[in-house]
């Protein structure tokens, strides 16, 4: 199977196998982030005899709603060095998969509106250099130099006042990098079960020694969540909480266009942020509904608001149509960090609270978390990242960089 | 966009109200004896329910004032809007049977006698008329 290439498709890139009665570990959730977690635990920990338990259709969850967006621009050490990583990965990945999900590195711009804004976009710069990570601060004449159709004028509610610029940071195609982990995973010999929801937990005291599902019991010496807006859910299936709250986030693509948007801009303060698909589609992506929720879809002013706001910073798009809206469910915590690591529960492990921006952390994600769940033990990526953080208040605060932006 | 009945002004448009999450979390009795996990759980943990959840909201450009809602996450139905400090509406009521009642009526201007907020102890004219009076917590 290795020997297959884009265009060419196989008819399958997986088998569906049916679950066995027991595993040396289970992964709850087949999205980007339970493969590259199951991907990474047979590569490098030679645990093959594993299975990913997916409730519905592989990545049909937050990995096939995302708008793509992979940048490593994060304010803090911890942040910069989880998500530099996962860049680093994104960028050798397609070769060690053997499949070109087309990562783009066309730039990603973060605009700044406000004086306050431009204060923290460059104390951000700042930060990123020292750190390692490509960052620039652009006046608004490089903005528009970079991005022509970007409206720079100072008659507008929010002018551009200036922007970061990450040359690195790009969008992939993510139904294909689900696709192409899926795939490694398989001839590796993972057993990938869709259509199989985990409904409870086992367990002998409080370690955790199996999985119920709605395809039967299946024993396992360890369990790893990987289930983004539903972790919570699993959480208190398995008896312990997680300071997690699950919001809708909606995201939208007009029609086919000619290519006129070079890169990725994204803005904060007026929540939105637009790159051109491979294909042509302007895709735009909106802030998360205020309140909790598990529909999937949320509400129609958060698209209105994205659109007042795409049509403002760039005029031309006002002759464009709304193809598509939808929604995910993103797990936000109030530090809007993720957190990876152990539980409460022996044997079980989480990775969750990834939020509006866990596409991008996807190979970082599934690296660290493997080596966790194989070791017992925090990867040096990960350990600030744990549950323990909000008892001893080490918060990885990057509301500034990630917030409503990915 | 959720049409949400606010209890002074009646029903108007989600975008004239500003969400507070979790309803009934009350501040630590004893501070000071509460453990790191405690804190934690006090400040960082909260319920993020699949199904019927307790929640407060603001009514923020129209009369000011702070309500409850019990409302299901995920098809974002309203089953009951009550005054801040009243106890959770048991939810062993159908929903059918809750929109009848007086506090989430469409128009509940006339309801809006019993301010939320005003009285700690005060329950809302739908809890009692329908004999709710479930204790806070007990159907969660
Ligand atoms: C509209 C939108 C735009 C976004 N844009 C970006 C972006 O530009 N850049 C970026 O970095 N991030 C972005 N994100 C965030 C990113 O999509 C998520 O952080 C990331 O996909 C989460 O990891 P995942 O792929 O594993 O999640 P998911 O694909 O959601 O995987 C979780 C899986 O768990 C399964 N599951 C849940 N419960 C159970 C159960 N009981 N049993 C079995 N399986 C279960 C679900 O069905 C689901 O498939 C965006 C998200 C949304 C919604
Ligand atoms: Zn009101």
């Amino acid at each position: 199977m290795s020997t297959h290439q884009l265009p060419e498709h196989p008819d399958f890139l997986w088998h569906n196998p049916e679950p066995k009665s027991s595993y040396d570990a289970v992964i709850v959730g087949g999205g980007g982030h339970g493969l590259a977690t199951a991907y990474f635990l047979a590569k490098n920990h030679g645990m093959t005899n594993i299975a990913v338990l997916e409730k519905g259709w592989l990545a049909g969850g937050n990995m096939a709603r995302n708008t793509t967006i992979i940048r490593s621009n994060y304010l803090w050490d911890e942040s910069a060095a989880i998500y530099e990583h996962a860049l680093k990965l994104w960028e050798i990945l397609p070769e060690e998969l053997e499949y070109d999900f087309l990562f783009s590195q066309r730039g990603v711009m973060n605009l700044a509106h406000t004086l306050g804004d431009v204060r923290e976009s460059i104390r951000r710069v700042g930060a990123n250099k020292l750190n390692g990570v490509d960052a620039e601060w652009l006046e608004p004449d490089q903005v528009k130099e970079l991005c022509p159709i970007l409206n720079i004028s100072d008659n507008i509610r929010y002018p551009v006042m200036g922007a970061t610029y990450q040359p690195r940071a790009g969008i992939a195609k993510h139904d294909h990098v689900a696709w192409a982990f899926a795939r490694k995973c398989d001839e590796l010999g993972v057993d990938i079960i869709q259509n199989c929801e985990v409904t409870g937990f086992i367990k002998d005291g409080n370690r955790v020694v199996g999985v119920k599902t709605n395809r039967g019991t299946i024993n396992t010496e360890k369990v790893g969540l990987c289930a983004a807006g539903h972790s919570s859910v699993l959480a208190e299936m398995a008896g312990f909480r997680l300071p997690i709250q699950s919001h809708p986030l909606q995201a939208l693509v007009s029609e086919l266009h000619e290519p006129v948007h070079p890169t990725v801009v994204m803005s904060n303060h007026v929540h939105v942020y637009v790159s051109q698909a491979h294909k042509g589609e302007l895709v735009m992506g909106a802030g998360v509904d205020s309140y909790n929720g598990y529909g999937q879809r949320g509400s129609f002013h958060v698209i209105e608001h994205q659109m007042a706001a795409a049509v403002e910073l760039f005029p031309i798009f006002a002759r464009a149509h709304v193809l598509r809206t939808w929604g995910g469910i993103v797990d936000t915590t109030l530090d809007a960090s993720p957190i990876v690591g152990t539980t409460p529960v022996e044997n079980m492990f989480v990775n969750c609270g990834w939020g509006t921006g866990g596409f991008k952390g996807t190979p970082a994600a599934g690296l660290t978390f493997a080596h966790t769940i194989a070791t017992g033990a925090p990867h040096k990526l990960n350990r600030p990242f744990a549950l323990e953080r909000f008892e001893t208040g080490a918060l990885i605060d990057e509301h500034g960089a990630a917030a409503v932006a990915h | 966009m959720l049409l949400i009945s606010c209890p002074n002004c009646g029903s108007r448009d989600e975008t004239e109200f500003h969400y507070g999450g979790q309803a009934h979390v009350s501040y630590p009795e004893n501070p000071n004896e509460l453990n790191d996990r405690e804190w934690a759980e006090y400040l960082f943990y909260r319920d993020n329910t699949k199904g019927t959840f307790a929640e407060r909201w603001l009514h923020s450009t129209g009369c000011r004032q702070w309500f409850n809602m019990l409302r299901d996450t995920v098809t974002y139905d309203i089953q009951a809007v009550y005054p801040m400090g009243a106890p959770r509406p048991s939810t062993a009521v159908p929903a059918a049977a809750e929109a009848g009642t007086a506090s989430v009526a469409a128009d509940s201007t006339t309801t809006g006698t019993t301010a939320p907020g005003t009285s700690a102890t005060s329950t809302s004219p739908g809890t009692t008329k329908s004999g709710i009076t479930a204790p806070e917590g007990a159907t969660k």
